[in-house]
């Protein structure tokens, strides 16, 4: 589904990236572990195409087509969602509302007929139960006053909503107490199909005990160090990073 | 050029989609402003003495006056003699009823999406329509008069409502009021007239739609509303103007009486010509709008949503004279390209326990100028009076400006006046959030720029607030940062 080749990406002319190969097929669950300012974050972004990076080198495939032209926009109706580590606040707009544009223009690019009123709020209630999720937080203006775990949760949902084939999850347990982290882990495990894949970016093995990946990798100066399976987590719970370090 | 630049440019871009003009013979009076020309006007409206008195008064006031330069705007000199005064679309006879109005111009309303014709009558909304100088016609007559609501031209008010157009008309903004009210005075031609009995709570919307169409004129229309005791009315203005490279003057007058426990909501879309994208053409808009709380318990509410015109300079107001009476204004005020707004409100609590609430959204883009400018002044009887205001500014870009000048004159202790203001850029993670879930920037910015004046617009009528919310992401379609 995904495989990204040899990529360079920079900001402002800082490499962050430095030759990072990847391969997701359908159906895994790929975990990036790495300490701070490795580029896990950045390596989020760069896949959803935000315009902040440039990608100097290299190339990333997603269902055989080359990312390298499209826009955001273009690469999400593709089927590529990101939760966002710090999810944004937009006032005035309710989760609802954001989410009905959305849907609808996702719609509208495959020549699809908008969802009415009814069929969409039907929609939002399937899923709704899905992240366990309550209707007067969706009322409300997006992420604007929302704790931690409901503007992860709200994220979840969203990614329910759009169905999308490749999920990444940028820090979504970062500020979440054991029951957020539990609620949320849930919806993504409930999403999970052979059709679709995850990216999980994480500090911490802890999400990985929710969210149990085929694979590990661990990123450190801009490249994919070491890979292995679930338990690759655990040892680098146990040894710190600074093991790899030493090791490379 | 960076992102930014370029969502900017295509959103800004859009053509302005009124700009059409329609070809149908007109009575129009020569250019220039003089004595003669106002007694011309008069004459052809078959105006009783007291009126052209009054006209030719107001434009000896106008003649000592000064045109104003408070504003934050760069007006360029307005040659008032080179305007013609007066321009009416040909009248072949008297109007018996809508059925005989000119085929073309019922056209022209229906290219602005306005029914005029009363078997339409399920839109719910009576409308009087305006072009150039004159009142075309008024839906829906024969059903408010029923009620004896009063739903007509300025002219026929004055024809068959003399009274009452002599007991209140410049009694809320006098003809010495200002230079441009003064002008208006002088030389308006029609506007609507509506009046609603004790009582009565009219059931239907009321609307004037304004047209511009002739060249070379300028449009100063009259409006006056009178709600009497315990009445309720609600009443929608929209306006529009062909595409043209010189500028044209619209100076209009609103005044609004509110008498004990009446309650007028009064709401605008305004959509004149704004101009091309480097600035060339456009409507220059001064208008003064302004309504009095006579009464005990009455209630004005202003809600605007502005989008065009080369230059605005508008500060609909209220007069808090009725104890516990109520004053609101609602605003979102959107510039673009070089567009100027020096827009807002002035609050005079004059009434014991009277309240008022300033709620205005600021949106600049383009190379445009963005103004609020706001009074609250409180009077020294006006004990227990409360003021809200907050005034939040939005910038699209980095070429346009946002600014604020609040005045707050408070003259008794017992009241509490608050004031917020927040200035804020449409931020590029708010943009790559909508992206990143399938919308394109043109759906995105409209998103986020409604989701910012939502306070406002759900103030507005419902077909009218949908209406407004289209025309916020037309106006500002192309720009963002």
């Amino acid at each position: 589904m995904l495989k990204i080749k040899n990529l360079h990406a920079s900001v402002e002319d800082t490499k962050i990236l430095k030759g990072l190969n990847l391969e997701v097929k359908n159906g895994e669950v790929h975990a990036i572990m790495g300490p701070n300012g490795s580029g896990k974050s950045t390596l989020a972004s760069v896949i959803a195409g935000r315009e902040d990076y440039d990608v100097t080198e290299g190339e990333i495939n997603f269902q055989d087509k080359d990312l390298g032209e499209l826009g955001p926009e273009e690469r999400a109706r593709e089927g590529i969602f990101l939760a966002f580590q710090y999810p944004v606040e937009i006032p005035g707009v309710s989760t609802t509302n954001f989410m009905k544009t959305a849907v609808n223009q996702i719609r509208e690019s495959k020549g699809e007929k908008p969802l009415d009123a009814v069929a969409f709020l039907k929609l939002m209630k399937e899923k709704m139960k899905l992240v366990n999720i309550r209707q007067d937080l969706l009322s409300r203006s997006i992420n604007d006053g929302f704790s931690g775990g409901e503007k992860k949760r709200n994220e979840i949902f969203q990614m329910a909503m759009l169905n999308p084939k490749l999920s990444i999850l940028d820090e979504t347990d970062s500020g979440l107490d054991i029951d957020a982290l539990k609620i949320v882990s849930n919806g993504v495990n409930a999403l999970k199909s052979n059709e679709n894949a995850t990216v999980v970016v994480t500090h911490y093995q802890r999400l990985l005990d929710y969210i149990v990946p085929d694979f590990v990798h661990v990123l450190m100066d801009g490249k994919i160090v070491k890979s292995g399976d679930k338990n690759l987590a655990l040892e680098l719970e146990e040894r710190g990073y600074d093991w790899i370090k030493s090791e490379n | 050029m960076s992102k930014d630049d370029k969502i900017l440019k295509d959103f800004t871009s859009k053509e302005y989609e009124y700009g059409w003009s329609v070809d149908f013979e007109v009575d129009q009076a020569p250019n220039g402003l003089n004595e003669d020309i106002i007694r011309l006007i008069s004459k052809k409206k078959d105006e009783p003495k007291w009126l052209l008195d009054w006209r030719l008064e107001a434009f000896e006031i106008f003649n000592k006056m000064e045109k104003p330069n408070w504003a934050n705007l760069k007006i360029p000199e307005i040659d008032l003699q080179s305007i013609s005064y007066y321009s009416a679309p040909k009248k072949k006879k008297e109007l018996k009823s809508m059925d005989e109005v000119d085929p073309e111009l019922i056209k022209t309303f229906e290219k602005l999406g306005i029914s005029l014709q009363e078997q339409k009558r399920l839109s719910g909304v009576a409308v009087d329509a305006v072009i150039d100088s004159v009142s075309i016609g008024t839906t829906f007559k024969d059903k408010l008069s029923e009620l004896g609501i009063i739903f007509c031209s300025f002219s026929e008010a004055v024809k068959e409502h003399p009274e009452l157009v002599r007991k209140y008309l410049g009694t809320v903004i006098p003809s010495k009021d200002n230079y441009f009210a003064s002008l208006n005075s002088a030389v308006f031609s029609d506007g609507s007239f509506c009046y609603i009995p004790k009582g009565v709570r009219c059931p239907m919307e009321l609307s004037t739609y304004f047209r511009i169409n002739a060249s070379n004129t300028g449009q100063f229309e009259r409006t006056l509303i009178i709600a009497d005791d315990s009445s309720y009315v609600s009443y929608l203005e929209g306006c529009t103007a062909p595409m043209r490279d010189e500028n044209q003057l619209h100076a209009a007058v609103v005044e609004i009486y509110a008498g004990n426990n009446a309650e007028v909501k009064y709401s605008t879309v305004q959509n004149w010509y704004p101009g091309d994208k480097n600035g060339k053409g456009g409507i220059y808009n001064f208008v003064t709008k302004r309504g009095i709380c006579a009464g005990d318990n009455s209630k004005i509410s202003w809600t605007q949503v502005e989008t065009g015109s080369a230059i605005t300079w508008k500060y609909p107001s209220c007069i808090l004279k009725g104890n516990n009476s109520i004053g609101e204004f609602y605003s979102v005020a959107v510039t673009n390209n070089y567009q100027q707004a020096d827009t807002g409100t002035k609050m005079i609590h004059i009434g014991k326990n009277t309240k008022s609430k300033i709620i205005s959204k600021g949106i600049s883009a383009g190379h445009s100028q963005n103004s609020y400018r706001g009074q609250v002044k409180v009077m020294n009887r006006a004990s227990n009076s409360r003021n809200f205001s907050q005034c939040d500014s939005l910038l699209l870009g980095n070429k346009c400006g946002a600014h604020t000048f609040p005045y707050i004159d408070i003259d008794n202790k017992s009241s509490m006046v608050e004031h917020e203001a927040t200035t804020s850029k449409i931020g590029e993670d708010q943009i790559f959030y909508c992206l990143q879930r399938g919308m394109d920037e043109e759906n995105a910015i409209a998103l986020i720029v409604n989701g910012y004046a939502k306070d406002v617009l759900k103030q507005l009528p419902m077909e009218f607030s949908v209406e407004a919310q289209k025309l916020l992401s037309l106006t500002l379609e192309g720009s963002v940062g």
